[in-house]
């Protein structure tokens, strides 16, 4: 019976209203012009049509989408990779340290991303400080091209996502049970089996949480690719940013979005379910 | 005990290597923007020209002085939004799925997706794009953020005093200012912050709801281009500038958050 309990829905209204108006009612006006056909100069006519999702499987779109998927799930390894030992070695570290540690560990993920982005930039190009460090250090050669290809584009991601992986992985690691490992050795199992058998499959669910969200956002990065690819090579990003600023393709456009989406929506469904099955895991060896 | 002593270099090793990818790209910048010379190539001296060559420069002013504007709108109106939002849902008596996802998207949604519906949305109902189109744009992501952290707040509070305060004979608006808020407030104000970086930092939905034009260009906007065309000294003394106000507004946000942690 207090100010807030009273009337929670009419607190909650002015911030429904603005996610409803500016978020809601935009997505769902271009999941609208992704089923309407373009006009000859750009714009949108309103005649239904099923094109704008066909074209997706035209080779060219095909073979850029096989990419962004390719490209998207070797960043997600790679960042899981580096991610769970850092995150690991945080939730050992003594506990008063870990809150600082873990604070440094996030502190660049919420700085500026064109930023970083472009620090790679510095490092990787031909006048580099990689080559640099090189050159000083005898080697005569040509100096190496990193920059604009594949490999600089997979290094920027996972730059930018690490942090949100061992943050998630480490949320995860940090509600483990001791006990459960104790018992595990006491029981006779070596440190690598206990890891596999009980550590791992308990931390499944924050290593699905990071991945999930580095995989989202990786597969529908425009910036990376643009900056460290060099636009020479295309991910969905960039193919959604091209069909709004410079093919004026809004239709076709609005259907890689809703495919991103899409994509986004069976992920993190696919990890609310893993979550509460190791949940019920967990539960049940409680028991 | 041996093994306890391994396992904790192998500990040590590891965050030194991760800590190493994440800061030294980062700390290379820092160091070119006080390079004389500018280029990595050759260090010859310590100089503060690019910071200067930056307060000459009216672009970057112009755009650091629309990004102060957008950033301080989308803040506010952020706060106020996101903390009402999440006193609501918390004392919300049924949780709602369909209102936790709406609250959840704005954090993963891609960037670019809700850049070009903005855009798409705009343009549609006519409305002409500016700053003010980048903060209604900005205001999405910021709230949910701030709503995130107050809500972990409140999930530690305790009812009961505001049940006193109204037993009391408080009203609900004097228990709301005396008790609440002042609990809710660290809690606030580090999500204020946080949004404040997030609106400061961000690009592609600034990008895609500014319109044409140099008058509502943003910081972000303007790196951009700079990249774009090439290394220059003034963008490491300006990304320089840009993190140390991010880091120092978040080091404040997590000072202030910091019964959270424990």
């Amino acid at each position: 019976m207090s100010f807030q309990a009273t009337r929670p829905n009419l607190l909650a209204a002015p911030a429904i209203a603005w996610l409803l108006a500016f978020m809601v009612a935009p997505c769902l006006l271009i999941l609208g012009y992704a089923f309407f056909e373009r006009g000859t100069w750009g714009g949108v006519v309103y005649t239904f049509t099923l094109e704008n999702f066909e074209r997706v499987f035209d080779p060219l779109y095909a073979r850029i989408f096989l990419n962004s998927a390719r490209i998207a799930a070797t960043v997600t390894l790679l960042a899981i990779l580096i991610a769970y030992p850092a995150a690991y070695a945080i939730s050992r570290a003594p506990k008063s340290r870990q809150p600082l540690l873990l604070f440094f560990a996030v502190l660049p993920f919420w700085s500026n991303y064109l930023i970083r982005t472009y620090a790679w930039i510095v490092l990787l190009n031909r006048e580099g400080l990689i080559n640099n460090v090189l050159r000083w250090g005898g080697y005569e050669g040509e100096p190496l091209s990193m920059l604009y290809s594949e490999g600089a584009v997979i290094t920027g991601l996972v730059y930018n996502y690490l942090p949100f992986v061992i943050l998630a992985i480490y949320s995860s690691l940090s509600r483990l049970d001791m006990s459960l490992i104790e018992a595990s050795r006491d029981l006779g199992a070596g440190p690598i089996r206990t890891f596999l058998r009980v550590t791992l499959p308990l931390t499944l669910p924050g290593v699905a949480a990071g991945g999930v969200f580095v995989f989202v956002l990786s597969i529908g990065n425009f910036v990376t690719p643009a900056l460290l690819g060099g636009g020479r090579f295309q991910m969905i990003g960039n193919l959604v940013y091209d069909q709004f600023l410079t093919a004026n393709d809004w239709p076709f456009g609005a259907a890689l979005g809703m495919i991103l989406i899409a994509i986004m929506i069976v992920l993190l469904t696919l990890q609310a379910r893993a979550t509460n099955r190791a949940a019920g895991t967990v539960r049940e060896a409680e028991r | 005990m041996m093994g306890f002593t391994r396992q904790n270099a192998g500990g040590r090793a590891t965050l030194i290597v991760v800590f190493g990818f994440l800061y030294l790209p980062i700390a290379v910048l820092v160091g070119l923007s006080f390079n004389e010379a500018g280029l990595p190539t050759v260090w010859s001296g310590f100089s503060t020209k690019w910071y200067g060559a930056l307060l000459g420069n009216a672009n970057i002013l112009g755009a650091a002085w629309n990004t102060l504007i957008v950033a301080i709108f989308a803040t506010v109106i952020s706060t106020v939004l996101g903390t009402l939002l999440a006193i609501g849902i918390e004392t919300r008596r049924r949780a709602s799925n369909g209102l936790e996802a709406l609250v959840f998207a704005p954090m993963v949604i891609p960037d670019i997706v809700l850049a070009v519906a903005l855009l798409s949305f705009f343009s549609r109902l006519d409305v002409t794009l500016g700053l003010h189109t980048i903060i209604i744009s900005h205001v999405i992501f910021d709230l949910a953020f701030v709503c995130s952290i107050v809500r972990a707040r409140l999930k530690h509070f305790d009812y009961s005093i505001v049940e006193a305060s109204r037993d009391l004979g408080a009203s609900p608006w004097t228990t709301f200012w005396r008790i609440t808020f002042p609990v809710l407030m660290p809690a606030i104000v580090a999500g204020a912050l946080l949004a404040f970086t997030l609106s400061i930092d961000e690009f592609i939905i600034a990008f895609f709801t500014s319109g044409a034009g140099r008058s509502s260009i943003t910081l972000p906007m303007q790196i951009y281009s700079m990249i774009r065309f090439g290394i220059t000294p003034e963008i490491n003394a300006l990304a320089t500038i840009v993190m140390s106000v991010s880091a120092a507004a978040l080091l404040l946000s997590q000072w202030l958050n910091k019964d959270q942690l424990r």
